[in-house]
C-alpha cells in the first residue's frame, strides 16, 4: 500500500524546512501545501487543532505535530539510510538535548532581532551570539553535530541558516566573524540535496521580512 | 543506597513535578537509586550547577557516570536502558503522540494554566481558557484506562507528577476548582486510578506542604510581574 504523506508548511518556517529535510533525506515523496497562516485553512485547524500551527505532517490520514517530534517520527518510521539518531540510548538523549535547545535557546532571540528595536534588539544579538557559540562549542571539529553523519541536530539547526543575512542585517553583526566554525559546517550541509532542496534562499527571506513585520503589525 | 552495579544517582527536588516523575519510572522498573534532594527556592548546590550549568534546574540523571538533562529525555532514556515494565509504545506514532501531549502538559498548560493565570486580572476568562486547554487531555484519557493503554506509561508519569500533585494544589491554594468532576469525569477517573498505584503514590508530594510551596511559587511570579 503506497504512503500518503502531506506536509502543512509555510515556506519562510524553519522549522518546517526540518520536516522538508527529513523527508528528502529518507527520499520520500509527500504532497507539500503551503498554508497561509493570517487565513488558516480548514485542513489546519483539523489537523493541528490545539495550537493551529505549521509544520503538520499527515501520514496516512493521521497527523503529527511538532516539528522535532515529525523529525523523530519519520527517523523511526522510514529505518533505512543513514539514522538521524544514534541507536544508544545516551548519545540519543544528547542529541534531542541539543535539539531542544535550539527551541528553547536560539529561536527566542532571533525574534528580537528581526522584530524589535533599540535595547531589545542588542539584548537580543548578543543572547543569540552566545546560543549559537555553545552551539558551535558542541559542533567542535566534527564534519556534523553528530560525528561523520549528518543527523537530527543538523536537521534541527539548517534551516536558521538562511535567516542568518536578515538577521545580521538587522542586528548589524557578523555570524561568520563570532562563529566561523558553524558557518563552515552550515556550508557543507547546504551542498547536500535534501538541504538545498528545502531552505529557500537567503534573499527571499531578507526581503520577506519586512513585509511580515507590516503583517503582524510591527514597523 | 544505590546497588554499585546500577550507579544511578537524581538530583531532585520533592516538590519537582520534572523529577518525581522520574521516579515513578525508576520505580516502575525497579531501578535502585540515590537520590539528593534541591532545597530550589532558597539555593542550587553546587553539584547542580556543575552537572546542569545551562539550565540550572532539576532533575540531573547520571548514571555510570553519563549525566542527562529534561525529564522527558531522562525518561526516555531510563525506557531505553531499563527494558522490563516499558513505558513508551512500540509503534511511532504511539510515540510522537504520547511526546505531543507531553510537551503540551509541561508548556501550555503550566503557561496558561499557572504562570500566566497566576498574573491575570480577569481570573475567570484565565480559568475557562485553561480548561480549554485541559479539554484536551479529557478527550485524550476518554476510553482508556491509562494514558498509556491497559498500564502506566510515559504521559501517565507527565500529567499525573504535573496536574493532580503539582499544578492543582496550587490551583487549591488559590482556592480555584479547576478540573471539577461534572466537567472532566474521565480526567477524575484516571486520578483516581493511578492513586491506587503503589509507585505513583510514593512520588506524591504531602497535600499541605505542596499547597504551601505552590502559594511561595505564586507569590514570586507576581512579585516579578510587578517589577517587569
Amino acid at each position: 500500500m503506497a504512503d500518503e504523506v502531506i506536509l502543512l508548511d509555510y515556506w519562510p518556517s524553519m522549522f518546517g524546512m526540518r520536516t522538508r529535510v527529513a523527508l528528502e533525506e529518507k527520499n520520500i515523496k509527500f504532497d507539500y501545501r503551503e498554508q497561509d497562516l493570517f487565513n488558516k485553512s480548514p485542513i489546519l485547524l483539523e489537523m493541528n487543532p490545539v495550537h493551529k500551527k505549521i509544520p503538520v505532517l499527515i501520514h496516512n490520514g493521521k497527523p503529527v505535530c511538532e516539528s522535532l517530534i515529525q523529525v523523530e517520527y519519520i527517523d523511526e518510521t522510514w529505518p533505512g539510510g543513514n539514522p538521524f539518531l544514534p541507536s544508544d540510548p545516551y548519545q540519543r538523549a544528547q542529541a534531542k538535548f541539543w535539539g531542544d535547545f535550539i527551541d528553547k535557546k536560539v529561536y527566542g532571540p532571533t525574534r528580537l532581532i528581526w522584530g524589535a528595536k533599540g535595547e531589545e534588539q542588542e539584548a537580543g544579538t548578543k543572547e543569540f551570539i552566545e546560543m549559537l557559540k555553545m552551539l558551535e562549542s558542541e559542533l567542535g571539529d566534527k564534519t556534523y553535530f553528530g560525528g561523520e553523519t549528518f543527523g537530527y541536530v543538523d536537521i534541527a539547526m539548517i534551516g536558521f541558516y538562511c535567516w542568518f543575512d536578515v538577521l545580521e542585517k538587522c542586528g548589524n553583526f557578523s555570524i561568520e566573524a563570532e562563529c566561523p566554525k558553524l558557518i563552515a559546517w552550515a556550508k557543507r550541509c547546504m551542498k547536500r540535496e535534501s538541504v538545498a532542496k528545502s531552505l529557500p534562499d537567503s534573499d527571499k527571506i531578507t526581503k520577506f521580512v519586512p513585509e511580515l513585520k507590516k503583517k503582524i503589525g510591527i514597523e | 543506597m544505590a546497588e554499585k552495579e546500577e550507579d544511578v544517582l537524581l538530583i531532585g527536588a520533592w516538590a519537582s513535578p520534572f523529577s518525581r516523575r522520574v521516579e515513578m519510572a525508576l520505580k516502575l522498573k525497579g531501578v535502585p537509586y540515590d537520590y539528593s534532594d534541591e532545597d530550589y527556592l532558597v539555593t542550587k548546590s553546587p553539584l547542580l550547577l556543575q552537572l546542569n550549568p545551562i539550565y540550572k534546574k532539576v532533575p540531573v540523571f547520571v548514571h555510570k557516570g553519563k549525566v542527562l538533562l529534561e525529564s522527558h529525555l531522562i525518561l526516555e532514556y531510563i525506557d531505553q536502558t531499563w527494558t522490563r515494565n516499558p513505558i513508551l509504545p512500540q509503534d511511532p506514532y504511539g510515540k510522537a503522540m504520547a511526546r505531543f501531549w507531553a510537551k503540551f502538559v509541561d508548556e501550555q498548560v503550566t503557561l496558561i494554566g499557572f504562570r500566566s493565570l497566576v498574573k491575570s486580572e480577569e481570573i475567570d476568562v484565565a480559568i475557562k481558557e485553561a480548561q480549554e486547554l485541559i479539554t484536551y487531555l479529557e478527550k485524550e484519557i476518554t476510553g482508556k484506562m491509562f494514558f498509556g493503554g491497559e498500564t502506566i506509561g510515559f504521559l501517565d508519569m507527565v500529567v499525573g507528577s504535573m496536574i493532580p500533585f503539582c499544578l492543582v494544589r496550587g490551583w487549591e491554594g488559590m482556592g480555584i476548582d479547576m478540573i471539577p468532576n461534572e466537567q472532566f469525569p474521565e480526567l477524575n477517573r484516571w486520578i483516581e486510578k493511578i492513586k491506587e498505584i503503589e509507585i505513583v503514590r510514593e512520588c506524591i508530594p504531602n497535600r499541605e506542604k505542596n499547597i504551601e510551596h505552590m502559594m511561595k511559587i505564586v507569590g514570586r511570579i507576581k512579585a516579578a510581574s510587578k517589577t517587569a
